[in-house]
């Protein structure tokens, strides 16, 4: 009969009229700003820079200036300028750093490339999203202070993603030291046997 | 002006340099040129329709576009290989997913990689949802094109939402997801994650179900679609349309099943054709395909094997592959996406191009609005299931 097809969908629209003031389940909008949604663990958008050291931002600083993610970067919106002396890392090997890292967000598009590439696990995805601004230029390119943010950020935001990567760096770290001792050891008993005399084995410097 | 009487002006229009024949009677005044778009909200972008109407009937249509040409394939020969998969993203902003796949997919052509079988599995898993996603939002366009204004397009964004935080979840974007890599997979997938997609599956039919009752059988709906906008299989076939555009007119052609890529052929399902080749045809086929969409998804997510997601031995850094060339082409959503790579041994490739699908559907728009009125041009051109940031790149 003409028109039943119009009935039946007229009934469907009527019961999702109903239904959305009944079941919680449908009730797909909320009141943001006052409330927002819990953002997946996974949710990325722009980088920051980790620090080990929330007190001392620019001091441990992991990234160390190999410039690997200036490089890659597709639309190119990271810009680092290498430190002219080192600076002991979080293990105590002295290392560049970056004097200038700037990233111009209003180019950068939260690939997640530079996060990949980084070899030092330094710079990671943020999840921040209220960042609108009414200046166009110098407000949107963010300088290494404006995008140094802590370890305990990142754990904050990324909890499974972060301590998988400090397990991987304690682990690295381990390993270093470990054949760091072993490499002393040898040193040691190398100049031991050259010498044919005892010789009190040096402590390694760690 | 009757219908009829347009082949006259069809066969002038044939003749190279011919001009559209001016009609001059009591009852015709000269032919009206009506510039649609680019900023007409029913061209889905940036996008313009020049059309020649003499009263309300289109006796020609000159189609107008390129305002959202960003250089994409110049693009691909100045950043690396991995620096164009996020720019894949952007191609066709709704099917991210099968966009990554189809580049990754040339690459590894290119670099002759492996690829684990989990991460192939993961692979049909994402591509058939983005082609749930796609028709799903096309049928709400469409409709919303025809005049049902608001209510199917909402109810279509509302299952697109759950589709997209699955997205989100896994890959970190709802739409950009830049999740293919070369040899596999960025992330694993979690068991929690597999868990809510197999919750949307089985949730899905009933959703169409209930579309389909909104839509299917509505009066003022097929009134409005059929015969509108008939395409040929012949033309079809010689303007290289490919998708479900092709399969609306009744030609068995869906690459899943004659390149036979990834895991595909171990999975039953069966590609929908149409009869007609008109508007209705093409907003079934798309129906009909979510359905077997939801039949491959169930069967991929039963099958799924444990494994590694990246073959081990990818690079990531430095990623060189040896001198050659290589096209890579999947069944998108919107019909055959392919890429096509020439490489000189740098990190960089020597020629970069894609083969867009809603480009090369739309050349035959004129064909299909001719003898029509504007208002169908609109839901033929709705039908046709374009993006701009495909067609323009």
């Amino acid at each position: 009969m003409l028109g039943t097809g119009l009935l039946q969908g007229l009934g469907v629209t009527a019961k999702n009229f109903v239904g959305s003031f009944h079941d919680p389940a449908r009730l797909t909008t909320i009141e943001y700003p006052e409330v927002k949604t819990k953002l997946p663990e996974a949710y990325r958008n722009f980088p920051f820079l980790v620090t080990e050291n929330a007190t001392d931002p620019m001091g441990t600083l992991r990234c160390v200036a190999c410039q690997i993610c200036e490089k890659e970067c597709p639309p190119q919106c990271i810009y680092i300028e290498k430190s002219k002396d080192k600076k002991p890392d979080a293990t105590g090997k002295p290392q560049l750093f970056p004097a200038i890292f700037a990233i111009d967000t209003s180019v950068c598009m939260s690939c997640q490339i530079c996060v990949e590439v980084c070899p030092f696990d330094a710079i990671k995805m943020d999840q921040v999203y209220e960042i609108a601004t009414t200046d166009r230029f110098s407000a949107l390119l963010l300088n290494r202070e404006q995008l140094a943010k802590s370890n305990a950020y990142y754990h904050e935001i990324h909890p499974t993603e972060a301590a998988e990567v400090d397990a991987r760096l304690a682990a690295e770290r381990k390993a270093a030291e470990a054949k760091a001792v072993a490499a002393a050891a040898a040193k040691a008993a190398a100049a031991a046997a050259k010498l044919a005399a005892p010789v009190a084995p040096k402590t390694p410097a760690v | 002006m009757s219908v009829s009487d347009l082949s006259g002006l069809n066969a002038e229009r044939a003749t190279p340099g011919a001009r559209v024949r001016e009609v001059h009677d009591s009852f015709h005044g000269d032919l009206l040129e009506v510039s649609m778009g680019p900023h007409h909200p029913s061209t889905h972008g940036v996008f313009r329709m020049i059309v020649t109407l003499d009263g309300e009937t289109i006796v020609k249509l000159k189609p107008v576009f390129g305002y959202l040409h960003r250089n994409h394939e110049k693009l691909g020969e100045t950043v690396t290989y991995l620096g164009s998969m996020p720019y894949t993203d952007r191609l066709d902003y709704l099917s991210s997913m099968t966009n990554n796949w189809a580049y990754a997919l040339a690459v590894e052509k290119l670099a002759g990689q492996a690829v684990p079988e989990r991460a192939e599995y993961v692979r049909v898993i994402l591509a058939e949802l983005t082609r749930l996603l796609n028709h799903t939002c096309l049928a709400g366009f469409l409709m919303q094109d025809c005049g049902c204004s608001g209510t199917p397009l909402m109810y279509a964004f509302r299952e697109r939402e759950y589709i997209l935080d699955l997205f989100e979840s896994l890959s970190g974007s709802r739409m950009m997801c830049n999740y293919q890599r070369f040899g596999g997979c960025r992330v694993d997938p979690s068991a929690d994650w597999l868990a809510g997609a197999q919750k949307l599956t089985d949730r899905y039919g009933t959703f169409l179900d209930e579309f389909e009752t909104l839509l299917t059988g509505n009066e003022i709906i097929m009134a409005r679609t059929q015969g509108v906008g008939k395409l040929s299989p012949e033309l079809a076939i010689s303007a290289g349309v490919t998708g479900p555009m092709l399969r609306a007119t009744g030609v068995n052609y869906d690459l899943r099943k004659v390149d036979a890529y990834g895991v595909y052929p171990r999975f039953d399902f069966r590609v929908p054709l149409g009869d007609h080749g008109d508007v209705y045809d093409r907003y079934m086929i798309r129906v009909l395909e979510m359905r077997e969409s939801i039949k491959i998804l169930q069967q991929a997510l039963a099958g799924l094997p444990a494994g590694p997601i990246m073959d081990p031995k990818a690079k990531l850094r430095s990623f060189r592959p040896k001198a050659g060339e290589a096209y890579g082409r999947i069944e998108g959503p919107k019909g055959e996406i392919g890429f096509y790579l020439l490489s000189d041994g740098s990190p960089n490739p020597y020629r970069y191009r894609i083969r867009p699908p809603s480009f090369i559907n739309l050349t035959v728009l004129e064909d299909m609005c001719l003898g029509h009125t504007v208002a169908d041009a609109v839901i033929i051109l709705g039908s046709v299931d374009i993006v701009l940031g495909e067609v323009d790149r």
